[in-house]
């Protein structure tokens, strides 16, 4: 089997990307301008990305699928960003943050990729503080630390309950400044469709212009994806309802591999699903975990309201199983108690799945003000959506796909198995291993834009020849043929169903077979399953209007038509690894205790997949994962 | 239950609209709006008719891109909510709705309720920002910012860029948006050193995109959905006539 090399450079853990970024080619600053880029997304890497590169003097061509590039889903996040000040004092490093993240990620990230994130981890902040960022401050006018999921250490930025989009305005208002001195050119309402490759490399995409349905074509010196994760391939997830996988898919069918699909996160604090006609979960910030107690009865059934329910017949499962880390332990570990407990029929609220997150506590302790200072939109949001007041009753939370750890695979310089073709942000699967922690896509996200790809492109650039190619280029009307072809296609089945139909019973799937635990018999289902829904698609899916101007019904048809590709790879992925690690659940591999337990002699290796064609069995490459800074153990909670 | 819809249809830019009826049955309480839209679009696509064209993303009242006019007010009836919190518990069984998109000579209609706002997008890039570039910043901590100041601060930048602002305004003035961006910077110290300068050119540019004045209505204030307090607005005038006396820069 083939093994791929993620070209980590030598040396000692600390000193690699010094040494790297001394090593690397540069392009002269009156070169600059003559190298066009494109950069495809406009979330947090996205736009870090473009405007960094833009500001260096390149010529950047910057996509996205929504009307501004301000909307991207980076957005919502809601909780902070880490990085290693130790402004608190309490301890932190850069060592302990990067030990954290291998260790949170159940060892199955590579060393020297986390190790960069946790070294640039400070930069992001002071960046971000000169852009204007308005992060929290403490009395004496210093910037302020919360702890977040399943750290030790106070190492958490953030500004009230919208960090997210505080960071993303930040990026966004240097991509516009960028726009404005002409170094970029913003391309809103734009979708990719396809990559285009040319003698081997990365050189440009085939879009499909939104608003008038036009198919376009940009060549380019090298493509940037930063287009996020594949969480709405779930259907319901935290995801934006327009996130989807189509950029990276289809870069995948051009060549590039995608590592470790099964890697998918369900975060634990989300409201409860109430009904069919739901489009979306809303996540609520873990943050709420540092205050709120998670609960549920202690006897099975009981449906009293939970005021009538005391004290000691409550069961604080978290507290009780995890007393260290208690209502703080990571994702995976929070989800998959939350789903256990609701097995077990203890699961409140009308459906039985949900538990209680119970501030009662923390108000007595600090008041209703001192809580409304923190978490105040947020509980705002929840009484908005489930008519309840939190102030007075306990939240209802359940577990939700929030985050994909896997991605397109990349080496130490975020390029893929395509030369030319970089991947940032959740769209590659770098950095995270099999759960990510709290707090760190923000840190992914900007580390990558603002402080990697300036670097590693340059290095790219300098040292390929690139010769100008025209977007008359064979390649490119190749790959628009094949745009409009599918286009065609999904608009000539004319069948009786809805795309929304097909989502949902993809999702289902998903959900229930390789969603929170998964088995070698689930596994088999979803396998069989899947090909069979994508069968029944484009027999009888209904994609009404036309292709030539904004097709909302087509634009969804094409992401839903990839997702049923993709699921099977993520299924497969899933099945192929027989261990549990991080989010990746496998219900024959489990401690004693009912934790996640790993295989490292077969395992310790990201699994990347490269696409044979359609219906083919997609070839398994390895790149083995070494470990000489932390030792893998179990990890442990408790 | 069970609603009659009225909405703005426009098939492109150019072509003519008009307020369609449709109905809108089994719809539950715990909907929100967008669902209920969803609900009523597939139902028209199972009858193979073009589904009613709306913008919307993240669906948690953060990204700003849903943007619906109901029953005259941008976002609909309840206060500090976009349109995609709001719930249908809200309607009662047989009510009339009517549906239309953001009104402004500024954002000009794609299709049926989608609006351009690019516009939005040309004033943050005249001088909505710091000019920062990557990589050069002195520490996080270098300047203390005191709380009441971060406070005011967050206050302004909470805006999601909607633009419910605009389509509530008579003159379709974009100042509360700018209003908010302009104190968010003008009251950070990272923001003083193109203070003047990005006033004037922010308040250009919004000239230039054919954005009204400013006459004081409040009703931005009323639909914002982060209830920016037009006080904001009231910082563009101090701002920029400081400029002024300071002779621009």
């Amino acid at each position: 089997m083939p093994q791929l090399d993620a070209r980590v450079p030598a040396g000692p853990i600390a000193g690699k990307w010094d040494r790297h970024k001394f090593e690397m080619k540069l392009v002269n600053p009156a070169n600059k301008r003559k190298f066009t880029l494109i950069v495809v997304g406009t979330g947090l890497a996205g736009a870090s990305a473009a405007s960094s590169l833009g500001e260096l003097g390149y010529n950047v061509l910057s996509f996205c699928i929504q009307d501004s590039p301000r909307r991207a889903h980076s957005i919502a996040a809601q909780g902070g960003i880490n990085a290693a000040k130790n402004y608190q004092n309490d301890g932190d490093s850069v060592y302990r943050l990067f030990y954290d993240t291998v260790k949170g990620g159940d060892y199955r990230s590579r060393e020297a990729n986390v190790y960069r994130l946790a070294q640039l981890s400070v930069n992001i902040i002071d960046q971000c503080v000169a852009q204007g960022v308005p992060f929290a401050r403490d009395y004496g006018g210093l910037l302020d630390n919360r702890s977040f999921g399943g750290a030790q250490v106070s190492r958490t930025f953030y500004a009230r309950g919208q960090t997210g989009q505080q960071l993303l305005l930040g990026a966004y208002q240097s991509l516009m400044r960028q726009v404005h001195h002409e170094t970029v050119t913003l391309f809103p309402r734009r979708e990719m469709l396809d990559l285009v490759v040319v003698d081997g490399r990365a050189r440009g995409i085939v879009v499909r212009n939104l608003k008038t349905g036009e198919i376009e074509r940009y060549a380019a010196d090298a493509v940037i994806l930063a287009t996020g994760g594949y969480g709405t391939a779930y259907y319901l997830s935290t995801n934006a309802v327009n996130s989807n996988v189509t950029a990276a898919w289809r870069a995948h069918k051009r060549g590039a591999y995608f590592a470790n699909p099964c890697y998918t996160q369900i975060h634990p604090t989300c409201i409860p699903v109430s009904g069919e006609h739901q489009s979306k979960l809303t996540l609520m910030s873990e943050s709420l975990r540092n205050d709120g107690r998670v609960w549920v009865p202690r006897k099975v059934g009981d449906r009293r309201p939970p005021e009538q329910i005391p004290e000691d017949e409550r069961d604080y499962y978290l507290e009780r199983k995890y007393p260290s880390f208690g209502n703080l332990v990571p994702r995976d570990v929070a989800s998959r108690n939350a789903k256990q407990v609701c097995d077990d029929g203890r699961g409140v609220g009308e459906t039985g799945l949900a538990v209680y997150l119970d501030f009662a506590d923390a108000i007595r302790r600090i008041g209703i003000e001192g809580i409304r200072d923190k978490y105040g939109n947020l509980f705002q949001m929840y009484q908005k959506i489930t008519d309840e007041n939190p102030y007075e009753t306990p939240m209802r939370i359940y577990p939700a796909i929030h985050y994909t750890m896997g991605g397109l695979w990349v080496d130490y310089n975020l390029m893929s198995t395509i030369p030319g073709l970089h991947v940032l942000g959740e769209a590659n699967f770098s950095d995270h291993g099999a759960n990510r922690l709290g707090a760190s896509a923000l840190m992914q996200g900007l580390a990558d834009g603002y402080f990697v790809i300036p670097y590693t492109i340059a290095d790219y650039l300098a040292s390929t020849p690139l010769p100008k190619i025209s977007t008359d280029h064979d390649a490119f009307k190749q790959a628009s043929d094949a745009a409009q072809r599918q286009i065609n296609a999904l608009l000539d089945v004319k069948g009786t169903r809805t795309i929304r139909h097909f989502h949902r019973a993809l999702g289902r799937i998903l959900w229930d077979d390789v969603g929170m635990s998964r088995t070698a018999e689930s596994l088999t289902r979803a396998l069989a399953e899947i090909p069979k829904l994508r069968e029944e698609f484009w027999h009888d899916v209904s994609v009404p209007g036309a292709p030539d101007n904004l097709n909302q019904s087509l634009e969804y048809a094409g992401r839903v038509a990839d997702y049923l590709d993709f699921a099977e790879l993520l299924a497969l992925d899933a099945q192929h690894r027989r261990e549990s690690c991080g989010g990746h659940f496998r219900e024959e591999s489990q401690t004693p205790d009912g934790e996640a337990l790993r295989d490292d002699e077969h395992f310790s290796y990201v699994a990347a997949w490269e696409y044979t064609g359609p219906g083919q069995r997609p070839e398994l490459h390895k790149e083995p994962l070494v470990f000489d800074e932390v030792h893998p153990t179990q990890r442990s909670y408790k | 239950m069970r609603l009659k819809l009225r909405i703005w249809r426009q098939a492109g830019p150019t072509a003519p609209g008009r307020l369609e009826d449709y109905a809108a049955d089994d719809i539950s309480p715990d909907m929100s709006f967008l669902e209920m839209l969803d609900v009523v679009n597939e139902g028209l696509v199972r009858q193979g008719k073009d589904a009613i064209a709306f913008d919307s993303d993240c669906r948690e009242g953060i990204c700003g891109m849903c943007s619906l006019v109901v029953n005259g007010v941008p976002h609909g009836p309840d206060r500090g909510t976009t349109v995609c919190q709001l719930h249908m518990r809200r309607y009662k069984d047989g009510d009339t709705i009517t549906i239309e998109p953001w009104r402004a000579r500024a954002f000009p209609v794609v299709k049926d309720l989608i609006v351009d706002r690019s516009a939005f997008d040309r004033i943050i890039a005249a001088g909505g920002y710091v000019s920062v570039n990557a990589g050069g910043a002195p520490d996080g901590n270098a300047i203390p910012i005191s709380k009441a100041i971060y406070e005011q601060a967050m206050d302004s930048a909470a805006c999601i860029g909607c633009g419910a602002c605009v389509a509530a305004c008579k003159n379709a003035s974009a100042h509360l948006f700018m209003g908010a961006k302009i104190s968010q910077l003008a009251r950070l110290p990272q923001g003083q050193v193109e203070r003047a300068s990005r006033v004037a050119a922010m308040v250009h540019q919004a000239d230039a995109e054919g954005f009204g004045s400013c006459s004081n209505e409040g009703e931005c204030e009323a639909v914002c959905p982060k209830e920016i307090p037009i006080s904001n607005i009231a910082r563009i005038t101090r701002e920029l006539v400081k400029a002024v006396w300071r002779g621009g820069e």
